[in-house]
């Protein structure tokens, strides 16, 4: 059964959203999910770019309230 | 009261001294005792590496005894600690004691683990521990020309050790006359030359300025240290003739063995710097899994922050404050300049050019680091 982590990287700026999940994509297994939760709505376009360059899976992107849940999956 | 301080380095020996100072009479009466547990007896200024790298410090010039560094009043072990049994306020140690606690604060830093990626340790260099420092200062001193690169693993300690890193290597060049026969190559894991905004706005032109090329989205998969040549995960691949790279850091083993929290970071209350579901355990300092840099700076605030509420709850019963992600950095913009980096949860940093008044203020803090331990700073 695929686990989903939750990753909060609410106002933070350094490392950042998109290095906290480079870094903890590591940390599940193929086919787990990390959901990050950003405020910075830069995010929401660096996340899915770099999903795709190496080759992961984007399940989906939402904003509620000013907080964007970023959702990916673990392709390799 | 026992409170049990779990780590030596720079969280636990400001928060250990500033307990000890401000539980002064509670300690003389009897009811407060400190015991400070650590792997080590000598206490390293971690950022004083990247000098030796540079030739700029000596290894003997980054260590002090842990023993005198602290209150006398705490009572200072070097026997780490093997086992955490959170469920009945007690850890066991190398020597075979059991130390039980009311309070547990649990500062025991992180560990670089170069071997979790292919050909790391046998194919680079780099400046993360004494060792790597010297063999990083004789390669550079013995480098006639080509490429140095450098490769960012993910998580690492102190974000922008590898921006302040080129920075030096362009000045370390310029200064045997060589700059025109070396290639700087910098390789980031995100999209831009660094993962703050603002700094990174600062640094691009600066390294446009020092001619220090840069790949961004760029995380390093393999070293071929027989080809050298270093790959990515996004399908790149850069060559060199001397690679220096940021290892993937992990925190500590006995933090894992324990499970504790994954990957060795022990998930933590970003505000009260309690460990979630364990109120009378403290975390501060790189072994948290809060998303601030893993820094000294940060470590410095947290115990403070620590310390306060410690002091307040057990003197009135309530805790006082919450941490705001605080970080301060000094970032060394070559050998006689550099600027400062200061944010929290809220607040972006704002950087300023570089100076040399700053640089000088980093010099002396390099001096200074020893009375903030202390807790006279």
């Amino acid at each position: 059964m695929p686990q989903r982590k939750v990753l909060d990287a609410r106002n933070t700026f350094c490392p950042g959203p998109l290095m906290e999940l480079i870094a903890n994509m590591k940390l599940i297994g193929v086919g787990d999910e990390l959901e990050v939760l950003s405020t910075d709505k830069g995010s929401a376009d660096d996340v899915p770019e770099w999903i795709k360059k190496v080759g992961h899976q984007m399940v989906g992107t939402t904003e509620v309230n000013g907080v964007w849940h970023i959702v990916v999956r673990k392709a390799k | 009261m026992q409170i049990l301080i779990v780590g030596g380095g720079t969280g636990g020996t400001i928060l250990g001294n500033s307990l000890a100072r401000r539980l002064a009479s509670e300690i003389r009466a009897g009811k407060v005792r400190i015991t400070l547990l650590s792997a080590s007896d000598k206490h390293m200024y971690q950022p004083g590496l990247l000098y030796v790298a540079f030739g700029q410090m000596t290894p003997d010039q980054l260590y002090r005894d842990e023993a005198s560094l602290l209150e006398s009043s705490i009572d200072f072990h070097v026997d780490p600690v093997t086992e955490f049994h959170l469920d009945r306020n007690e850890v066991k140690t190398g020597s075979g004691k059991t130390y039980a606690y009311d309070l547990l604060v649990i500062a025991t830093g992180a560990r670089i683990v170069p071997q979790e990626v292919p050909g790391m340790a046998e194919g680079s260099e780099n400046f993360y521990t004494e060792e790597g420092a010297l063999r990083l200062h004789k390669r550079l001193m013995e480098f006639r020309g080509g490429t140095v690169a450098m490769v960012v693993s993910l998580p690492h300690k102190c974000p922008v050790a590898p921006i302040e890193a080129m920075f030096l290597l362009h000045d370390f060049f310029k200064a045997r006359n060589i700059r025109d026969k070396v290639k700087l190559q910098y390789n980031y894991p995100v999209n831009h030359v660094h993962a703050t905004a603002n700094v990174a706005r600062w640094a691009k032109p600066e390294f446009d300025k020092a001619g220090i090329e840069y790949e961004t989205l760029f995380n390093v998969r393999e070293v071929d240290p027989v080809k050298k040549i270093v790959y990515s995960e996004e399908g790149t691949e850069c060559k060199y003739d001397l690679l220096i790279a940021i290892p993937p850091h992990r925190g500590m083993e006995m933090v894992e063995t324990n499970n504790l929290g994954l990957g060795g970071w022990i998930p933590t209350d970003r505000f009260k710097l309690t460990m979630n579901d364990h109120d009378n355990v403290y975390v501060i300092g790189d072994a948290t899994n809060i998303p601030v840099s893993k820094t000294g700076s940060a470590a410095h605030f947290e115990a403070e922050v620590a310390s306060d509420n410690i002091v307040s709850v057990i003197k009135t019963g309530v805790p006082v404050r919450e941490y705001d992600g605080r970080v301060y950095c000094f970032i060394e913009a070559g050998f006689d300049r550099a600027t400062h980096n200061a944010f929290d949860y809220i607040n972006l940093p704002e950087l300023k050019p570089p100076t040399k008044s700053v640089h000088w203020f980093k010099v002396a803090y390099n001096q200074m680091y020893w009375s903030t331990v202390r807790g006279l700073l």
